[in-house]
């Protein structure tokens, strides 16, 4: 169903819902659509035919000119009030249950930085606290694009990559920043979509599900490469995903 | 006065409102080809990026954001502000409320020449250093409150934000001319109840520009602070900007930037498609033969739209880092701005159905064709708005092409129609003569085809998940470079749409010299812009309205017309309407 509607595979807990949502009102709304033309195109191409009123008669009768009142405006905005009524009752009941609330305590913490034209992703480690980093000391150059403060620490062990790797079915909370300018965090395979502001810490949280590799767009104009600002999340299961970050950590340890 | 039936000559700093209003309507014209130029060029970028063009040559990406920003600037300010609202209102308003003239003819005409010259400066520049700004026409901070955060980012952002605080400036005395004649200069017996509804719109968007415009030209100001002053509203401390910590005192917001623009944003919207609203109440309601059912509620619901408009811009932001509790805020307001205009949709298919038994004699005239064509692309890109306003749908739809399949065809393409249709209808009233009906024709059908081949489909391209401002589809992710066949069957339909308005410029050029000569009320409409000459020389304390701006079917239906598309050469049995200044009981 998904592909005929053009959606990429959806990997994300919430995603099920958000095109489930996604489908009735785009069905409900296609149906008003048609209806609406059908009117339309019928209003235009019958034939004509004026009451034929005894000439001089002075009831003319302006209401037989137009349709009633009540049927041509009264109900049809009343049953939209209804369908408006009932998309924004579940439409917010599903926004409450992703948003409103915060993670779970045990969802795993990651850092994404947007910057021109890149994502970068911070693990915390196994202190699970991320370090402090300093604006001066940005230099991607010198291996530190996110300006690690080395005398914190808990910068220690934070693992700085360009690919987002989740492990399945384990609730992930983003702490989304920007250096430079506003970004847009894309993750259309997760129907999570959030924006990096510089100045600001953002939270948004989701479960993948289903393994496999999902593009990361950025979807605010955010200079002459934002086309380009492109990066990938990996969903792998459990195992993969300590030995990967294992593996990271020792290479912080000893370094080459 | 001159003779409103004859063509009136452009004396370039004329202060009569009608002059002005072709103006405007020139301003419209010359920034709509440039448009539309800029669109065309970007339509063949994104399919292929590495093509040499005439004149432009192979473009970088950041010429492809500048080609978005300026063709966004130009069609939204200079083209749907300046169109619907500045030129019909000055072309016609004073002669619809019965009035001699605006208020204030001097501030109107000031108006007039502080909005065309904020063009001038927003096309200077492409030609300085580094080009046009590349952050959209939304220009969110810091990449456009900081030169060194891309080309384009420095003098030419400098002038588009000087262009658009000149064109501040000249919408907002504009406005402000207009709501003044509208609430002083009534002849007798226009009440408030009695105005057409194309006043009532333009009344409501004027309220609309008075605040709005206020509030971007603060936030303009602001920015412009930002860049030279060395203050700091938009922009945060600790920035990085190509590797370089910058040294900026103060620690300021995007998001004010955000939340100021938007709520200029999105009333801008109804600023530009409530005049068409009111044309097509009275197109419908001239080309059926049938008075607007329910006038009272299509007030209400034009001002309930002005209302709801100005506490709606949220929906832009739900996902910018706005708290999540304002997100269902937004959502519930945006529903609700739904029902007016489903009631307005509603009010227009129960005009075009007619009365049991009573089918209305549709008079298929351009005009008409263009107001049926604004209520279907009305109806299209108005039903995913239900959609966008939801934050769940909409932080996966945001900046996607199914946003810009959406405000293409609800405010672009919708408003456009009502700007083709109100072209078509009143340019008698500028030239004396008729538009070809003929071609008139033509160009309708090629505009609408054109419209839709070209904007239904970016839903989806939106649903797959293709972002906005994307200079080529070709890159890291195989998902959008599946995209491709669908961007190249855009491009194909947007060379139709545009090259089918060749058609109304030949139909534009040919018609002012050529066209039929215009009989007296060619339309049979009974609103004041269409009053007798000698009405017209009637000295402005001495005119009085007797009633409502709709008195069509005012005699026996059956004898309406013989002729119903030849209405140049209408014979009508007798008339079948009343103007607003037919006495109800004509004396003996």
């Amino acid at each position: 169903m998904n592909r005929s509607l053009w959606l990429p595979p959806n990997g994300s807990l919430h995603g099920v819902m958000l095109d489930r949502l996604l489908v009735w009102n785009l069905a409900a709304l296609s149906a008003m659509l048609v209806l609406a033309h059908l009117l339309l195109i019928w209003a235009v191409v019958r034939k004509a035919r004026p009451a034929n009123i005894a000439p001089g008669s002075t009831k003319t009768g302006r209401s037989s000119l137009l349709p009633s009142f009540a049927s041509s405006e009264l109900i049809p905005t009343f049953l939209c009030c209804l369908l408006f009524a009932a998309m924004a009752v579940t439409s917010e009941r599903l926004w409450a249950a992703l948003r409103f609330e915060g993670p779970q305590p045990e969802a795993m913490q990651v850092e994404v930085v947007g910057q021109q034209f890149q994502w970068y992703f911070r693990y915390p480690g196994a202190d699970a606290r991320f370090g402090l980093t300093r604006p001066r000391l940005v230099n991607a150059a010198a291996g530190n694009p996110l300006g690690l403060d080395q005398n914190d620490p808990a910068a220690h062990d934070d693992i700085v990559s360009s690919v987002l790797l989740l492990p399945a079915g384990r609730e992930v909370d983003l702490r989304l920043r920007a250096l430079d300018v506003i970004h847009g965090f894309f993750l259309p395979g997760m129907r999570l979509k959030q924006n990096a502001v510089p100045g600001l810490e953002l939270h948004v949280h989701f479960t993948p599900v289903t393994t496999g590799t999902y593009p990361i767009l950025c979807t605010q104009v955010c200079g002459s490469g934002h086309g380009r600002m492109q990066a990938v999340l990996r969903v792998v299961p459990t195992e993969q995903f300590a030995a990967w970050i294992a593996a990271r950590e020792r290479k912080l340890e000893r370094p080459e | 006065m001159s003779e409103p039936r004859q063509s009136i000559a452009l004396r370039w700093f004329s202060t009569h409102h009608r002059a002005i209003g072709a103006q405007y309507l020139l301003l419209s014209l010359a920034a709509v080809a440039i448009g539309t130029l800029l669109s065309l060029v970007m339509r063949i970028h994104l399919i292929a990026p590495y093509q040499s063009l005439p004149i432009v040559g192979v473009l970088p990406p950041e010429a492809y954001l500048a080609l978005v920003t300026m063709h966004g600037t130009l069609m939204i300010f200079f083209v749907l502000t300046v169109a619907p609202l500045s030129g019909f209102a000055n072309l016609v308003l004073p002669e619809q409320i019965g009035a001699s003239g605006m208020a204030f003819p001097r501030l109107n005409a000031a108006a007039f020449w502080i909005t065309a010259s904020a063009l001038p400066v927003l096309l200077a520049a492409f030609a300085v250093r580094g080009g046009a700004p590349i952050s959209g026409w939304t220009s969110y901070p810091p990449l456009s409150a900081l030169a060194s955060a891309g080309p384009g980012q420095a003098l030419g952002m400098d002038l588009w934000l000087v262009s658009l605080a000149i064109f501040c400036i000249g919408s907002w005395l504009g406005a402000v001319s207009l709501l003044v004649t509208i609430l002083y200069e009534r002849c007798p017996g226009m009440r408030l109840m009695r105005m057409p509804l194309t006043v009532w719109s333009w009344l409501v968007a004027s309220v609309l520009v008075v605040i709005a415009f206020s509030v971007l030209l603060a936030a303009l100001l602001m920015l412009l602070c930002d860049r030279h002053a060395g203050t700091s509203f938009f922009v945060p401390a600790g920035e990085v900007v190509n590797g370089v910590a910058l040294a900026r005192a103060g620690d300021g917001s995007p998001l004010l930037w955000l939340h100021l623009f938007w709520f200029f944003g999105h009333p801008e919207v109804y600023i530009a498609v409530l005049p068409g609203m009111g044309l097509t109440s009275s197109l419908l309601a001239n080309f059926t033969r049938r008075p607007v059912p329910g006038y009272p509620l299509m007030v209400l619901t034009t001002v309930m739209i002005g209302l709801l408009g100005l506490i709606v811009w949220g929906h832009h932001m739900f996902v910018s880092g706005m708290n999540p509790y304002a997100g269902t805020a937004f959502a519930l307001t945006t529903m609700a701005i739904a029902v007016p205009s489903a009631a307005k949709v509603f009010n227009w298919l129960g005009m075009l159905l007619g009365g049991k038994g009573n089918r209305p004699r549709i008079q298929m005239t351009t005009p008409m064709l263009f107001a049926l064509g604004f209520i279907s692309l009305f109806i299209t890109g108005g039903l995913t708005g239900p959609i966008l306003a939801q934050p769940a749908l909409d932080s996966y739809l945001h900046n996607t092409y199914f946003v810009v399949a959406h405000f293409h065809l609800i405010m672009a393409m919708a408003g456009t129609f009502s700007i083709f249709a109100g072209v078509y209808y009143w340019f008698p009233l500028i030239s004396g003569r008729m538009m070809s009906e003929r071609l008139g024709r033509w160009h309708f059908w090629l505009t609408f085809a054109g419209a839709y081949a070209t904007f239904f489909p970016m839903h989806f391209a939106g649903l797959a998940g293709e972002p906005r401002h994307y200079a080529q589809l070709t890159g890291t992710t195989s998902s959008l470079a599946a995209l491709l066949p669908l961007q190249q069957g855009i491009t194909a339909a947007a060379m139709v749409l545009a090259g089918a308005q060749t058609l109304f410029l030949v139909n534009l050029v040919w018609s002012m010299r050529h066209g039929m000569a215009a009989p007296e009320n060619p339309w049979q409409a009974a609103t004041l812009e269409w009053a007798s000459a000698s009405w017209q020389a009637t000295p402005a304390e001495r005119r009085r309205a007797f009633r409502g701006p709709y008195g069509y079917g005012q005699n026996e239906p059956g004898m309406i017309t013989k002729d119903t598309i030849g209405y140049g050469r209408l014979e009508v049995a007798q008339a079948d309407f009343k103007m607003q200044y037919e006495a109800p009981h004509e004396p003996e």
